[in-house]
């Protein structure tokens, strides 16, 4: 059951999109979400959502993906849309009761908040799905290296997201079969009042982390003995390669960034 | 040809050894602690070596001694005439003596194949021209290529292990010391282990050094050493180490069944040498007896 958790939510098909270098994608996806921040009116809502369904329909990511990722946010949405709508006091009165009030400035507020929202995440959503998680890991060291200089530990940090993306379907894998063992030994663990459950977790954890343990103890000698010194004179057997259709991918988002702020200069 | 130094993979010289924290823990150190004691062990260059002995005897700490994890408390130890005292000698000497460990899930290090193979040559800073050639040859020699783009988890013990062996060989080394790569698998992925391991030391001409627990295993080498509470108290060929029946029990050890068939007839009399190792040899043996 545990096995069933998709990792990075990664949706491997083939695709323009799938292709771009993964640093590209990365800033391309920063450009959108200052494109959609850039000002509040309405043709920053109308660029996102064109560039979204662009976007989209060249990656073959199918449609129900994207509103799969808005799910998890639903209540967020919810809980936006009150607080802007309860209070937010500007313009005409269009409904009241009582003490609550609803005006036209707080329901606006609301709906370009929510829009706003869904496109921030089904964009980013977007990033995630097209690119696999190691490459991900690659294209942030890549673009965090400049950090180098100021001591920060780029390499060791992407060294650890890697390892982790290895060693989580491992742990799962043990997981279940701890579970199981726990479970013919009598072990409650799918039903009772919630403190049992907790309680059932603790033989569960205990056995899962003393292995981690184990586990990056024997792994930390084999990574010596495979001559690892950290991150100074490494080479790497992938090199992120940008093509025309990566800097072609920049102009575009850039574009929308200037074209957004421009019409938001003109027209208010 | 025996004593050219040219044609030595590894030298230990009188070593001892024992782990920090025993001496730490009981304050004047005893003699009673030490891991390894006076081991001396020459190793031909494009040898195939057994190395025997029951849970604790310090196989484990000797193989770590062999590529520089661990250094000797008193003594030497020497691959390919480099003292593993000397700091600058450290990664020539991991690259040229790789190791392979007993769970294959914990020395594989990237979520995919290939590049869990590239892991090694991207650490001693190989242009990625060469690593790629380098992954491609080390994969096929271990038949693994076709999987190359698959996660470790997708794969079986066997496949796994054979990964881990293709992450050594990218380094290009002239050694690989196995610690009981065969010990988590099913038959069928200690075969293809077995197998793989035999090709490289035939074909390539790699030192193999194999700690294991599986006689028939052992029987395939070209000498066993035997190794009980941290001494080495047998180095022979494995017909030679295996007829030693009852010091071999007698050391909490097995012997191939073929061996231990031989030696029970020769007991009672039959006209069988109980040198005998492999099935085939049993079989011809018996022919002629009959
Ligand atoms: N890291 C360690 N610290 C302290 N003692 C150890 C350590 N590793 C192994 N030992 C001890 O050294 C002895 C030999 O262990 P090992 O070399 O692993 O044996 P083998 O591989 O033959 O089973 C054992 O008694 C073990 O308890
Ligand atoms: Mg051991």
């Amino acid at each position: 059951m545990l096995k069933d958790i998709t990792l990075g939510q990664y949706f491997p098909v083939d695709s323009v999109i799938h292709k771009l270098d993964p640093r590209f994608k990365i800033i391309d996806t920063l450009i959108f979400i200052v494109m959609l921040f850039s000002g509040n009116y309405i043709w920053n809502l109308l660029a996102g959502t064109i560039f979204v369904i662009l976007v989209q329909g060249l990656s073959k990511i199918p449609f129900r993906m994207s509103v799969k990722s808005i799910q998890p946010i639903f209540p967020v949405l919810v809980f936006t849309a009150i607080l802007n709508l309860a209070f937010i006091d500007t313009g005409e009165t269009l409904w009241s009761w009582k003490f609550l009030k609803i005006t036209e400035g707080g329901l606006q507020t609301s709906i370009f908040m929510i829009c706003r929202i869904i496109l921030l995440i089904t964009g980013s959503s977007l990033l995630t799905y097209t690119t696999s998680p190691i490459l991900l890991t690659d294209a942030i060291e890549s673009l965090l290296s400049p950090l180098k200089k100021i001591k920060f530990p780029v390499h060791e940090m992407a060294m650890m997201m890697s390892i982790a993306l290895r060693f989580i379907p491992t742990l799962i894998e043990e997981t279940d079969k701890i579970m199981a063992a726990q479970k013919a030994r009598g072990a409650m663990l799918d039903n009772g009042k919630l403190l049992d459950r907790v309680k059932a977790m603790i033989p569960i954890l205990i056995p899962l982390f003393v292995s981690a343990f184990r586990r990056a103890e024997e792994l930390a000698t084999a990574m010596e003995c495979r001559c690892y010194q950290g991150g100074e004179g490494r080479t790497r057997l992938r090199q992120l390669q940008a093509t025309g259709k990566d800097y072609c991918s920049l102009t575009i988002c850039l574009l929308f960034l200037i074209i957004v702020i421009l019409l938001n200069c003109i027209y208010n | 040809m025996e004593n050219n130094i040219n044609n030595i993979m590894i030298r230990a010289e009188h070593l001892w050894f024992r782990y920090p924290s025993d001496t730490e823990i009981s304050g004047n150190a005893t003699e009673n602690n030490w891991i390894l004691k006076d081991i001396s062990l020459k190793i031909q260059k494009g040898s195939f070596t057994a190395i025997l002995g029951h849970n604790g005897s310090g196989k484990s700490t000797l193989a770590k001694h062999m590529n520089a994890i661990l250094i000797p408390e008193k003594g030497d130890l020497f691959v390919a005439g480099m003292n593993t005292r000397e700091e600058k000698n450290l990664f020539t000497i991991r690259q040229k003596a790789g190791m392979v460990f007993q769970n294959p899930d914990n020395q594989i290090v990237a979520s995919i194949v290939e590049e869990d193979v590239a892991f090694a040559p991207e650490n001693l800073g190989v242009p990625p021209a060469e690593i790629r050639r380098r992954v491609d040859d080390a994969l096929k020699a271990v038949r693994m290529y076709e999987y190359r783009h698959h996660a470790p988890s997708q794969l079986s013990g066997g496949q796994k292990q054979r990964v881990a062996i293709a992450g050594v060989i990218a380094m290009q080394p002239d050694c690989i010391i196995l610690d009981e790569p065969t010990a988590m698998l099913d038959p069928q992925g200690r075969q293809e282990v077995m197998e793989t391991i035999l090709k490289l030391n035939r074909e390539q001409g790699i030192t193999i050094i194999l700690i294991t627990h599986y006689m028939e295993e052992a029987a395939l080498a070209e000498r066993v050493v035997v190794i009980d509470n941290g001494e080495m108290i047998l180095d022979n060929t494995p017909a030679k180490v295996f007829s030693q029946m009852e010091r071999m029990k007698a050391l909490g050890l097995d012997v191939p069944q073929v061996t231990e068939l031989a030696w029970e007839l020769n007991r009672a009399g039959f006209q069988i040498s109980p040198e005998i190792l492999t099935e085939p040899e049993c079989i011809a043996a018996l022919e002629k007896l009959l």
